[in-house]
């Protein structure tokens, strides 16, 4: 199954409860840089199982994990030679490439033994692999997560498995108003939810804005402040600017200056940075791996502070994900309800309205899912009406099936300029 | 409360139109799956065909006639109409139309001391199988159901026979005009107020309710999100940081003209509740006409943004500004 025909999500629009699909012409992060070495990793990624290990040269290698003869796992074989391995059930051997190198009780190598092997880049310490069309897998266009090894930040971050769609997570991300309910004892504000935010979208990216000028820190952010300025007891300017990238990849510009010093204006040298690193690998249609990561531009030398915001913000996440898996189980036992979606959801729609799109190129179809309904409802009622008017009223009742065919059309060229009005 | 239903669409049978007021029909339409009894205050999507276009309206679920399988609509001919509502007036026996199941989104709340319903026009369709509810349960209710002249009055011989003196009619041009704060004044505390009709009707109730500090959650009221303070007319919109500048005619809304321009909009209850179709207002010639339901009164005065999906400008002298022309309204805007 491709994750981008569950039924669930066939004729839905985006912003619905049901839409839990991804591209497969993408970069997604299966893992940690230093979690891949000479060892087999086994992973799923984008309902596909896949292998992960490293040649002696180094090299990350990306192989299916179900050997070409039987299928067994080739996660449960082993590493041979520099860069080869093994099935633990018949002993196939293959190259990075997925070719056979070795078969058994034959002198022959069978042409067509090999297993697909993933596009691999390794970057920004996540090695990432692509599991849709190869000869799209475009390097440039792994999410450029550069705060992760700068000599300008300090941090480091972890992984959760979460079993929530991860267009939940992106949901999440996309809207912070949450934090003053979720997270009300860390990094929550009053003013999260009072302020005003501004939204923006590209063709791949959305960027939501927030400024709260003149607050009281909440003590996440209180502390960070001191770590940098010993003693501050003041009120501070605060930003959220989350800069989304598709299909799942969510980086927050978050910090707090000594208010009026200039931060919103880019005189950022009174306060401290942080950078919220997020990538979301769908595992399957309703369960992810949330990698994620904290990096700062304050006092880099302090490896003790590295570990304590890694640890504060991992509790932060815990918070998330018991609502969130608490969420994922509250659409699947409300199959026949839906969300309805608010003027805070405008960032998490905007990042549907994009994948959707992506999910539409791959599939080679030119209709948003808005366009689909738009054109399931009306393909209804052109043979409904042309039922009706195979009947009498004079005016010509093929002209008028015509009429509405040329509309679905329409339709389908231009998704969103249908009138498909009220409500979908 | 009802969460938000996920849409299924099926198909329905006319089984009868008749004419039941001026410009007004009742619509029997018999659904081929039949669902569960559609409840009070619910209404069903139908699929319209619009200039050859399909399209979707949304019409109030009278109540239930036949064995209880069949679902009556009442639909006013509007004016200034895009076509919808003239599209089932053109409805004939026996033809087939796609529907969803009932949806809901003004649910009656059982258990109240007291209620008040207060209809205005074809607003009375949301509330007639309120009514009934109210009614069946023994409540204590009071159905107010105004109009500009009885002609107009749909239903109005069933109401009359049904709720007997807990009917009070209000008829403009019988001398009998609606009292706001007469009619929030005889919601008894505790009680709740039912609202369905259009929007300067609407307005002045909520702004009498906030007068009188009555607890808003107790103001319950849907809206068919397509009246305003003014008649629709033409005017222009732009998008200067995207070079975008369209007319919108008068029976088309500012969300379809901008799509149909090439701007990619968000939006998605495309009624004026959700606020997902905001932009931002940059300047304005004319008077912008507010018909949402998502920003507060002071937000509308102020003036710096609007749901794109119902609100729309109209001239200065439309509007009623001081020394105002008639030159058609134009807006600037900017958008996500
Ligand atoms: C939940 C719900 C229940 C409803 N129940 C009923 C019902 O029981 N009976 C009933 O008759 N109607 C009901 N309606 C209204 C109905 O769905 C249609 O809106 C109505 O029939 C008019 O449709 P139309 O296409 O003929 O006219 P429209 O083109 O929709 O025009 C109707 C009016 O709105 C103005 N207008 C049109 N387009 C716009 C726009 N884009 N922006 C601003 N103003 C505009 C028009 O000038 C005209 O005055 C209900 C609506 C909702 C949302
Ligand atoms: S407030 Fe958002 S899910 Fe309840
Ligand atoms: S689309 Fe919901 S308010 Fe306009
Ligand atoms: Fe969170």
């Amino acid at each position: 199954m491709t994750g981008s025909t569950s039924p669930a999500s066939i004729g839905r629009p985006t912003g619905h409860a049901s839409f839990r699909s991804f591209p497969l012409n993408a970069w997604y992060a299966a893992a940690w840089d230093h979690e891949v070495g000479r060892n087999l990793l086994a992973t799923t990624v984008a309902n596909r199982p896949i292998v992960l290990y490293r040649t002696t040269g180094g090299r990350p290698v990306a192989l299916a994990d179900a050997c070409w003869h039987r299928l067994a796992p080739l996660s449960m074989g082993k590493l041979r030679g520099d860069d080869e391995i093994m099935c633990g059930y018949h002993g196939i051997c293959y190259d990075p490439d997925g070719r056979a190198t070795f078969m058994p009780a034959q002198e022959t190598i069978n042409p067509s033994a090999s297993v697909h092997s993933f596009p691999v880049v390794e970057r920004h310490r996540y090695v990432w692999v692509w599991p849709g069309d190869p000869a799209l897998a475009d390097p440039a266009l792994v999410p450029d997560l550069y705060w992760n090894e700068h000599p300008d930040w300090a941090g480091d971050g972890k992984t959760i498995h979460v079993n929530c769609s991860y267009q939940l997570i992106v949901d999440n991300l996309m809207d912070l108003t949450h934090e003053q309910f979720v997270h009300g004892s860390s990094i929550g504000h009053d003013a999260l939810s009072e302020s005003e935010f501004t939204v923006t979208h590209t063709d791949r990216t959305v960027t939501v804005t927030k400024w709260m000028l003149g607050i009281e820190p909440p003590p996440f952010w209180k502390r960070n402040l001191q770590d940098r300025f010993p003693g501050y007891e003041g009120p501070v300017d605060r930003w959220q600017i989350i800069r989304y990238t598709a299909p799942s990849t969510i980086a927050i510009d978050v910090g707090v200056a000594k208010a009026g010093t200039g931060a919103p204006e880019g005189d950022r040298s009174q306060g401290v940075t942080g950078t919220v690193i997020n990538t979301m690998t769908p595992e399957t249609d309703n369960t992810c791996h949330y990698l994620w990561a904290f990096a700062r531009d304050w006092c880099l030398d302090k490896q003790v502070i590295t570990t304590r915001l890694r640890e504060g913000v991992s509790n932060v996440f815990f918070e998330d994900e018991l609502m969130l898996e608490a969420q994922q189980r509250g659409i699947e036992a409300n199959p026949d309800y839906d969300f309805y979606n608010l003027n805070i959801d405008a960032g998490s729609m905007w990042t549907r309205r994009i994948v959707q799109r992506m999910i539409d190129a791959e599939l080679g179809s030119d209709t948003g899912a808005v366009g689909a309904v738009a054109g399931h409802a009306a393909a209804a009622m052109a043979e409904v009406t042309a039922a009706a008017n195979a009947e009498p009223p004079g005016d010509g009742g093929a002209g008028q099936a015509a009429e509405v065919a040329s509309g679905v059309a329409r339709h389908r060229e231009q998704p969103t300029a249908g009138l498909m009005g009220r409500g979908l | 409360m009802a969460a938000t239903s996920a849409k299924r669409w099926g198909r329905a049978r006319v089984i009868d139109v008749c004419e039941v007021a001026q410009h007004v029909r009742r619509i029997v339409l018999e659904p081929e799956q039949p669902d569960v009894p559609a409840p009070p205050g619910s209404h069903i999507d139908i699929g319209v065909y619009v200039n050859g276009r399909a399209d979707v309206r949304s019409y109030s679920v009278v109540g239930m006639s036949g064995y209880g399988t069949e679902l009556v609509l009442g639909v006013q001919l509007a004016r200034q109409s895009r076509g919808g509502s003239a599209f089932m007036h053109g409805l004939r026996r026996g033809q087939e139309v796609s529907i969803t199941q009932p949806l809901q989104n003004f649910p009656l709340n059982y258990g109240r001391p007291g209620y008040v319903l207060a209809a205005g026009g074809i607003g009375v369709t949301a509330l007639v199988a309120m009514g009934r509810a109210l009614k069946t349960r023994g409540a204590d209710y009071r159905f107010v159901y105004g109009a500009r002249s009885r002609g107009l009055m749909a239903f109005l011989d069933e109401l009359v026979a049904e709720h007997g003196d807990r009917l009070d009619l209000r008829i403009d041009d019988e001398g009998g005009s609606l009292d706001v704060g007469e009619l929030v004044a005889g919601v008894p505390d505790g009680g709740e107020l039912y609202v369905c009709g259009p929007t300067p009707m609407l307005d002045a109730i909520k702004a009498a309710w906030a007068q009188a500090g009555r607890r808003p959650a107790d103001l319950r009221f849907e809206t068919f999100g397509s009246s305003g303070r003014f008649a629709p007319e033409a005017f222009t919109v732009r998008i200067p940081r995207l070079g975008l500048e369209t007319l919108v005619p008068h029976d088309v809304s500012m969300l379809e003209a901008l799509e149909a321009c090439g701007a990619d909009m968000m939006f998605d209850c495309r009624r004026g509740e959700c606020g997902l179709c905001e932009v931002k207002v940059l300047d304005v010639d004319g008077v912008i006409d507010h018909r949402d339901v998502f920003l507060s009164d002071e937000q509308h005065r102020v003036g710096d943004r609007l749901q794109c999906c119902v609100s729309r400008v109209v001239s200065a002298r439309t509007g009623g500004l001081a020394g105002g022309d008639g030159r058609p309204g134009v807006v600037s805007i900017d958008v996500p």
